[in-house]
Order: C-alpha cells, then sequence, then structure tokens
C-alpha cells in the first residue's frame, strides 16, 4: 500500500443513496468482440456541444479510422471516425438514441468486409509527449466522456481557466444495475486504464491520481491493483468505493474521496479536481500509444431476454437490433428495452437505432423481470425521498411545487441540483414518477428562461432602435437649428436685398391664398 | 413497440398500504394490554371506529369519483380509526364513535383534499371535537381496571349493553364501574390544592413507574412503537424529541422546582396517552414536519405543549391539543428547516464551514 493509497483510504460519505441489488453478473466480465454489421449508423451529435460536420459525401470510400465528421468552429465538438471500411451509402436523418425517440442527421457506412485500417500511427516515446501533444492525440481521437456525459475529452482537460488541478479521479464506480462494462475493462484491461491515466495526470499535471470503483468487484480490484504495481507508480492510489447507489455519480464519487463538495452551477475543477471515466482513460491510452481513434466500446447485454449476456466490443454506430441479435435476442421475451441502465435509462421504441459513443449497455427485459409503474396514490409526505437523496434536496416539496407548476418556489428549493438519480423514485411509497415531475419542472422552466432571453433581445433591440430614432431626431434638429442660425446670421447683418424671404414659406403661403380664393369660389359654383 | 416507462425502472417494494398496515400491527400490543386491563369495551370501540370510518371513506371515495379499492386497501382510515377508538373511553356510547369517524373522516380528511392534503391529525380533532362537544361522555366514563372491581360481574353482554341502551344492570352503579385517570387526579388533586404529591402517593395514582394501570398501556405502544422504529416505517426524531422534551420539562419542575407539586418524569411518560402520542399520533407523516430538523422541533413542540397543558391547562390530558398545534405550524417549520443543499454555502475548498 503506498502512502498515497493509505492517507485516501479514509473515506467520507454523502447523504442519502439507496442499496439496491445489483444484478450484475460478474461471471460475464469477459470481454467479447462482435462482427462488423452490414451497417453502421454514425450520429453527427454523439458529445456534449455542437454537431460535427460531415466530411465525407455519398458514395466516397472510407477506411477504418478515417475522420468522416470533424469539429465544429464552436469550441466543444469532436470528431467522428469511420469504425470500418466501406462505402458512404447515405447522409441523412435517422433514428438516434433519444428519450423522446427523435431523429438526427447520420452518417451511413456499408461496410465492405475488408475492415481495412487506414495508415494511424502512435506516438514514438509517449513518455517523452508534452501536455499539448497528447491533447492533440486525444482530440484527433474524437475521445468523448464514455461514463455518460459524453463532453469532448480534449476539452474538458484544456480548458481550466488556470485553475490547478489537484486531484484526478479515475471513475470506475459502475453503480447502476445490471451494467458492468467498466468492471470488464477494469479487469481485463487494467494497464490500459492505468497508462490512460497517467497520460491524462500528465495532461492535468495532477498531484495525485485516484482510481476509484466498488468493493463488490475484487477481480477488477486485484487486476488495478497489480497494474499499478507494474509500472511502480506512487502518485496512483486504488480506493474502493462502498456499493451504494449514487457512488459512481461523479458529486458523490468526489464528496466520497475527498470529503469536499462540488460548488452548485460549477464544475469538478473548480476545486482542483477533474472526474475522468476508466472507459475513457483507456481510449486515450490507445490514442496516444497506437494512434487508434475512438472506433469502439464496451457495451454490456443484460436481460432475460437475451440469452447471450455480457460484455461485448462494439463498433460505434452498430445497430441495436444486430447487437441483441448476436447476444441471442428471443424477441417473444423482450418486453422492455432499456439504453442504460435501469435507474437512469430511457426504453427505446425501436431497435432500429445505432449504439453510439455514450450507450455503455442495452438491457432487454422480459415481462415481469423489471418494476411496472404502478398508479400513483397521494404524497404523503413520509419523508423517505429526502432521506435517500444524495443531493440533499427535498424531492417531496419539489413535487408539491411541479405539481402546482410554481416554477419560482421549485427553484428556490434547488431543482437545478438535482440529478435525476432516480433514489427517491425509487424508495416513494405512493409510486410517484418523481424523476419525471422534475424533468418537466426543469423543461418549462428553461424554456421560459429562452423565450426571456428572447425578449429581452428583442425588447433591447427595440430600445435601442429607439435611441438610434431618437438620436437621429435630434440630429436633424441640431442641424436644422444650425441651418437656421447661419441663415438669420445674414440677415441680421444690414441685408442686401429686401425680398429675402424663405421660398418655401412664400410658396405656401401663395398655395394657402389660392385655396382660400377656391373655397369663396365652390358655393357660387353650386349654387 | 416496446413497453414505455419513464426510469427508474426498479422500485422499492415498500408502499403505503405496508406502512400503514406496519402502524397498525404495531398498535397491538397496547391493544392486547387495554383490553386485558379493561375489558371488552376496548375492542367493542375498535370495532365501531373502524366500521363507522370505513363506512365513511367509501362514501367520500365515491362523492370525490375516486377508485374505492386502492384508497381503502391502503389502511390509512384503519389506522385512524384506531387511533380514535383507543382515545375514548371504554365505557363511550356507540354514537360517539360514530360522531367521531365522521368528523375525522369526513370533515378534517376528505373536505381537506383526502389522503396527503390534511391539514390536521384527523383522530385528533376528532377527539377534541368529541371532548368540547360530549366533555361528560369523554371524561366520566373512564372504567376502573378490571382487576379492582371484580366484586362486579362485568361481562360482554353487560359492556355491550351499557355503550349501546346507557342503561346498566340494577345491581350496578356507574360509580362503581368508573374512576378519575391518573392524570385527572393528580390535576384535580394539585389544582385544588387539596393534597400534595406525597400525600397523593396513599391514592391509587402512581403504579410501579407511571400511571396507575396506564403505565402498562403506555409500556405496550413503547414496544410496539420501538418496533416501528426498528422497521423504519417511522423516523426516530418525532419520539425522540418528544418524549425528550416531556421528560425534561417534568426533571426540571418535578424535581428542581417542586416535586411535592410537579410529579416525576416517568410518571408524564407513563400516563394517559404520552406513548400513544408520541409513536403513533404525533408521527403522522401527512401533518408531522417532514425535514429532519423540522421533525426534531415537532416532537419537542409537542412535547412541551403536552407538559403545560397538563399542568396548567384545562384538560387532564394534552395529546390531542399539543398535535393539533403543532400541526398548525409544520409549513413553517418545513420551510425554515431546509436542509443545506449538496454544493451549497461551501467555502473556495469545497469543503462546509463548521
Amino acid at each position: 500500500m503506498t502512502a498515497l493509497t493509505k492517507q485516501l483510504s479514509d473515506l467520507f460519505s454523502f447523504h442519502g443513496g439507496i442499496k439496491v441489488d445489483s444484478h450484475k453478473r460478474h461471471d460475464a466480465a469477459k470481454i467479447q468482440s462482435m462482427p462488423v454489421p452490414e451497417r453502421l449508423f454514425l450520429p453527427l451529435t454523439q458529445h456534449i456541444g455542437q454537431p460535427s460536420i460531415a466530411v465525407v459525401n455519398v458514395g466516397d470510400q472510407v477506411f477504418k479510422g478515417q475522420v468522416i465528421a470533424d469539429l465544429d468552429e464552436h469550441p466543444v465538438s469532436a470528431r467522428i471516425h469511420a469504425p470500418t471500411s466501406g462505402v458512404i451509402e447515405s447522409i441523412e436523418d435517422h433514428e438516434v438514441p433519444h428519450p423522446s425517440g427523435l431523429r438526427g442527421p447520420c452518417i451511413v457506412i456499408r461496410s465492405d468486409g475488408m475492415d481495412t485500417w487506414m495508415d494511424h500511427n502512435g506516438a514514438k516515446d509517449p513518455a517523452a509527449l508534452n501536455s499539448r501533444e497528447i491533447l492533440t492525440y486525444i482530440e484527433n481521437a474524437g475521445i468523448v466522456g464514455l461514463g455518460g456525459a459524453v463532453f469532448p475529452t480534449a476539452v474538458k482537460l484544456d480548458n481550466h481557466h488556470g485553475i490547478r488541478i489537484d486531484t484526478l479521479i479515475i471513475n470506475g464506480a459502475e453503480c447502476e444495475p445490471y451494467i458492468s462494462c467498466d468492471e470488464a475493462l477494469m479487469t481485463e484491461r487494467a494497464a490500459e486504464v492505468v497508462l490512460g491515466a497517467r497520460l491524462i495526470q500528465r495532461v492535468l499535471n495532477a498531484t495525485h491520481c485516484i482510481i476509484a470503483l466498488e468493493d463488490d468487484i475484487p477481480q477488477a480490484y486485484t487486476s488495478l491493483q497489480q497494474a499499478v504495481k507494474n509500472y511502480n507508480d506512487e502518485h496512483i492510489a486504488v480506493i474502493q468505493v462502498p456499493e451504494l447507489y449514487p457512488s459512481g455519480s461523479e458529486k458523490q464519487l468526489i464528496t466520497l474521496l475527498t470529503g469536499k463538495e462540488v460548488p452548485a452551477g460549477k464544475i469538478p475543477a473548480n476545486i482542483g479536481i477533474s472526474c475522468v471515466n476508466v472507459g475513457t482513460a483507456a481510449a486515450v491510452y490507445r490514442a496516444v500509444h497506437f494512434g487508434e481513434p475512438l472506433l469502439s466500446r464496451i457495451v454490456t447485454a443484460a436481460g432475460d431476454a437475451v440469452s447471450k449476456p455480457g460484455n461485448y466490443e462494439v463498433l460505434i454506430g452498430t445497430p441495436v437490433a444486430d447487437f441483441l441479435s448476436h447476444c441471442g435476442l428471443g424477441d417473444q421475451r423482450l418486453e422492455r428495452l432499456i439504453m442504460g441502465g435501469p435507474m437512469m435509462g430511457f426504453t427505446l421504441q425501436t431497435m432500429d437505432i445505432p449504439i453510439i459513443k455514450a450507450t455503455n449497455s442495452l438491457l432487454a427485459t422480459a415481462p415481469m423481470e423489471l418494476d411496472r409503474l404502478d398508479a400513483a396514490m397521494p404524497c404523503i409526505r413520509c419523508g423517505r425521498c429526502a432521506d435517500s437523496c444524495p443531493m440533499n434536496l427535498l424531492p417531496q416539496q419539489m413535487y408539491w411545487y411541479a405539481r402546482a407548476r410554481d416554477f419560482e418556489k421549485i427553484e428556490q428549493y434547488h431543482i437545478f441540483d438535482c440529478i435525476e438519480c432516480g433514489c427517491c423514485s425509487y424508495v416513494c411509497p405512493s409510486n410517484i414518477a418523481l424523476v419525471q415531475y422534475y424533468r418537466f419542472a426543469k423543461s418549462e422552466i428553461r424554456d421560459k428562461q429562452r423565450s426571456k432571453i428572447k425578449s429581452d433581445i428583442a425588447r433591447e433591440r427595440h430600445e435601442l432602435r429607439e435611441q438610434r430614432l431618437e438620436k437621429i431626431k435630434a440630429e436633424k434638429a441640431e442641424k436644422r437649428k444650425h441651418m437656421q442660425a447661419r441663415k438669420k446670421a445674414p440677415s441680421n447683418k444690414p441685408s442686401d436685398s429686401t425680398d429675402n424671404e424663405d421660398p418655401i414659406r412664400a410658396a405656401l403661403k401663395r398655395v394657402q391664398e389660392k385655396k382660400a380664393k377656391q373655397k369663396n369660389q365652390d358655393p357660387a359654383d353650386k349654387s | 413497440m416496446f413497453l414505455q416507462q419513464t426510469s427508474p425502472h426498479l422500485k422499492q417494494a415498500v408502499n403505503v398500504s405496508d406502512i400503514m398496515r406496519g402502524v397498525n400491527l404495531a398498535l397491538l400490543p397496547g391493544i392486547a394490554i387495554m383490553t386485558w386491563l379493561y375489558g371488552w369495551g376496548v375492542l367493542h370501540n375498535l370495532l365501531l371506529c373502524i366500521v363507522f370510518a370505513l363506512f365513511f371513506e367509501i362514501i367520500m371515495l365515491k362523492l370525490r369519483q375516486r377508485p374505492v379499492s386502492p384508497y381503502i386497501s391502503d389502511y390509512s382510515a384503519v389506522l385512524t380509526a384506531a387511533l380514535l377508538a383507543l382515545s375514548l373511553p371504554s365505557l363511550a356510547p356507540w354514537w360517539l364513535s360514530l360522531i367521531g369517524a365522521f368528523f375525522a373522516i369526513v370533515v378534517t380528511k376528505h373536505l381537506y383534499g383526502g389522503l396527503g392534503y390534511n391539514v390536521f391529525n384527523p383522530a385528533m380533532v376528532a377527539y377534541a371535537m368529541l371532548l368540547i362537544a360530549f366533555p361528560e361522555q369523554m371524561s366520566a366514563l373512564w372504567q376502573q381496571p378490571l382487576s379492582e372491581i371484580n366484586s362486579i360481574n362485568w361481562d360482554l353482554w353487560q359492556s355491550l349493553s351499557y355503550q349501546w341502551t346507557g342503561v346498566l344492570p340494577p345491581a350496578i352503579s356507574l360509580d362503581a364501574l368508573t374512576a378519575a385517570t391518573p392524570l385527572d387526579a393528580v390535576r384535580t388533586g394539585i389544582a385544588s390544592s387539596a393534597a400534595s404529591i406525597s400525600e397523593m402517593q396513599q391514592q391509587q395514582i402512581f403504579g410501579y413507574f407511571g400511571g396507575h394501570t396506564v403505565e402498562w398501556i403506555n409500556l405496550g405502544f413503547l414496544a410496539g412503537g420501538l418496533w416501528l422504529i426498528y422497521k423504519k416505517y417511522i423516523s426516530w426524531h418525532i419520539p425522540l424529541a418528544f418524549i425528550a422534551s416531556l421528560f425534561l420539562c417534568a426533571l426540571i419542575l418535578g424535581s428542581a422546582v417542586d416535586p411535592d407539586r410537579y410529579p416525576s418524569p416517568f410518571f408524564h411518560l407513563f400516563s394517559g396517552a404520552t406513548m400513544l402520542g408520541a409513536f403513533f399520533i404525533a408521527t403522522d407523516p401527512v401533518t408531522s414536519a417532514t425535514t429532519n430538523r423540522g421533525k426534531l422541533i415537532f416532537g419537542a413542540g409537542c412535547g412541551v405543549l403536552v407538559y403545560i397543558i397538563r399542568t396548567w391547562g384545562g384538560y387532564p390530558d394534552a395529546v390531542a391539543f399539543a398535535v393539533i398545534l403543532m400541526n398548525i405550524s409544520v409549513p413553517l417549520l418545513d420551510y425554515y428547516t431546509q436542509p443545506r443543499v449538496y454544493g451549497h454555502k461551501l467555502n473556495s475548498q469545497g469543503k462546509v464551514d463548521d
């Protein structure tokens, strides 16, 4: 045990959390590969930020690892690469993974079955790279946070506004039930995780690095410890945290390990911490050492509707249907198809949807395997939700105000600190879908803010226009005054002409006189 | 098309019915001891209150166009009825149960919006209403323990017939059957300055550690209450704060100020409805505070009010009034006792300043 491990082994705790049956198949930790599917669907938005911009055309031949969509000008974006060789069949809207079943632009590749790599090279001497060079490898590889947040990793590691990062946390605490892709990675490819962690640590120049995982996966723990020992790195500690949902949530894990809290509305960097998923670390290792872009990820197949559950290395863009049929999906038993875990994942309406960088699991469950939402009873204010909330919120109060559509009040109860982990819904004895109420309230508030911003902009524009008009008017008046003054000035002098009356005024006078004359004549005409 | 449902897809098995059923079950030891001590009247009150309460519950659910079966099977009306029945004297006429159940279920519960929306504890409002409207029936019909009236042959039939007709067998007088409760005896004794505590020791007011015989009933409810905490059906905050504050008040006045005028803390803890109130009535989640700090204040407030009303108020026991008064303050308590949300009020290090 290194000094660092010793120093860190005293864990802290966070409020609430729930003990929930993990349903994990620890025996299924072996990573199996999956054959290249016939077609791959690559959404241009697989990350937080601006969509990537397609740089290939329909009919183009692409090779494995070739960039097919490049960075947007927007600072937050990520590249997308061809996961296999083949032909660009189309670039069109297609179903993408989204809770509301939305469609989005996708590049469709028809595989040629050859899986031919383009030229790619890793760094000759990775240990000699500086921070900037490592970041370039990460950016070129299109790596995003694989823990679910899918924030472009190069941006995340680069952008700290001069705040020093003291501690790097490599998050292997996979607290969602059923999911074991990180466990499989840590067990089988511990060296990749550790070497990736070292690279990221170098980028951040962080003093400490903690690899954290839950205490119910001893195999992964042993592998990681062995890997750290092999590299004899004193600055990396492998720490087990108690199996308690949601200990793998970034904020809760930071509190568990450091006793610190991420200030509301801020990011971990603000308190000198950066948190990166184990899968991301391994991807960084492959990018730097081999020049491999992020083309595949480990996906857990779980649930009673598949006969070969386990962890599979799957190409990004693989349709869910291809993946599940490879895992032995029996259609007649499938009741519910969830992307992600049972606590925070969302149900899919169709299998005609691609696996993307964020997809850690597909849960295909048989009838009765998961709980159905019974009819909700009234809230009896028992407070179990508050006891379970890892953010120490008051869920029953927020529910009350969400129902009443009192959004001002619900904001006072800090609804935007809610991480939607689902603990409150899980414990609610009245079967109230609490999280759904919070999602609703949040989106309503965001909508209002958006329209407020719009109307603010409109008002501002209007005001500016008024000001501008006012200014022009004033300028004109000023000019006129000036002109008059200039004209008057000579009239004050002894005039050389008596007939220096304003010609316009004179003309007007003539017109008026003429009109008066006509008026006087009119009655006579009529009579 | 697959089943569409919002996350989470897992659910803890405990539901409202389980909680209410648990609380009902936890009443059983106390009920058993009460029945052993006072006879059939206790069970008869329970039966009447439950029947009437369910009757009104069904009518109100129908009127409010709510599905009857899920709401009936949540056991909340049964619990309200049980708490009301346990507050009635064992010789209470049948119509007290009827009026009490009406006031609890119809007025206090459903007219305020039904389960989850009522501001006041239904059983306690009904009890308070009965006490004010029918003071004679509510206070003069407290029976003596059967063991002390064994000269009288007080069987099920006689008990039933008295509760339904108000007629006693010619050989039995009401005075022989009833007696002042220990709390009542102490209050009147001290109020009239007729006797000091030590003089009252001679009468049958004090038991081994609490009030005469009622100490056993309180012990029964204490046992049930501890089981509720163990099973996590209720949290410890309200009962502990209730009992601790009542204990402290009684300790300060009873031992420090004047032990001859103020009974000991244990007398207060094991008399009247203390344990029933602390574990079963004040802990009603709908009408009590929801934050943990709020619960502590709520419980402590109940304890202090119970002491004040018992000692200086107009009624011998005070749990109902104390709980109702604290019910009013719940919105205020919940508002001012909000816990610190994660990530708020931190120092620059991201830690909480102590």
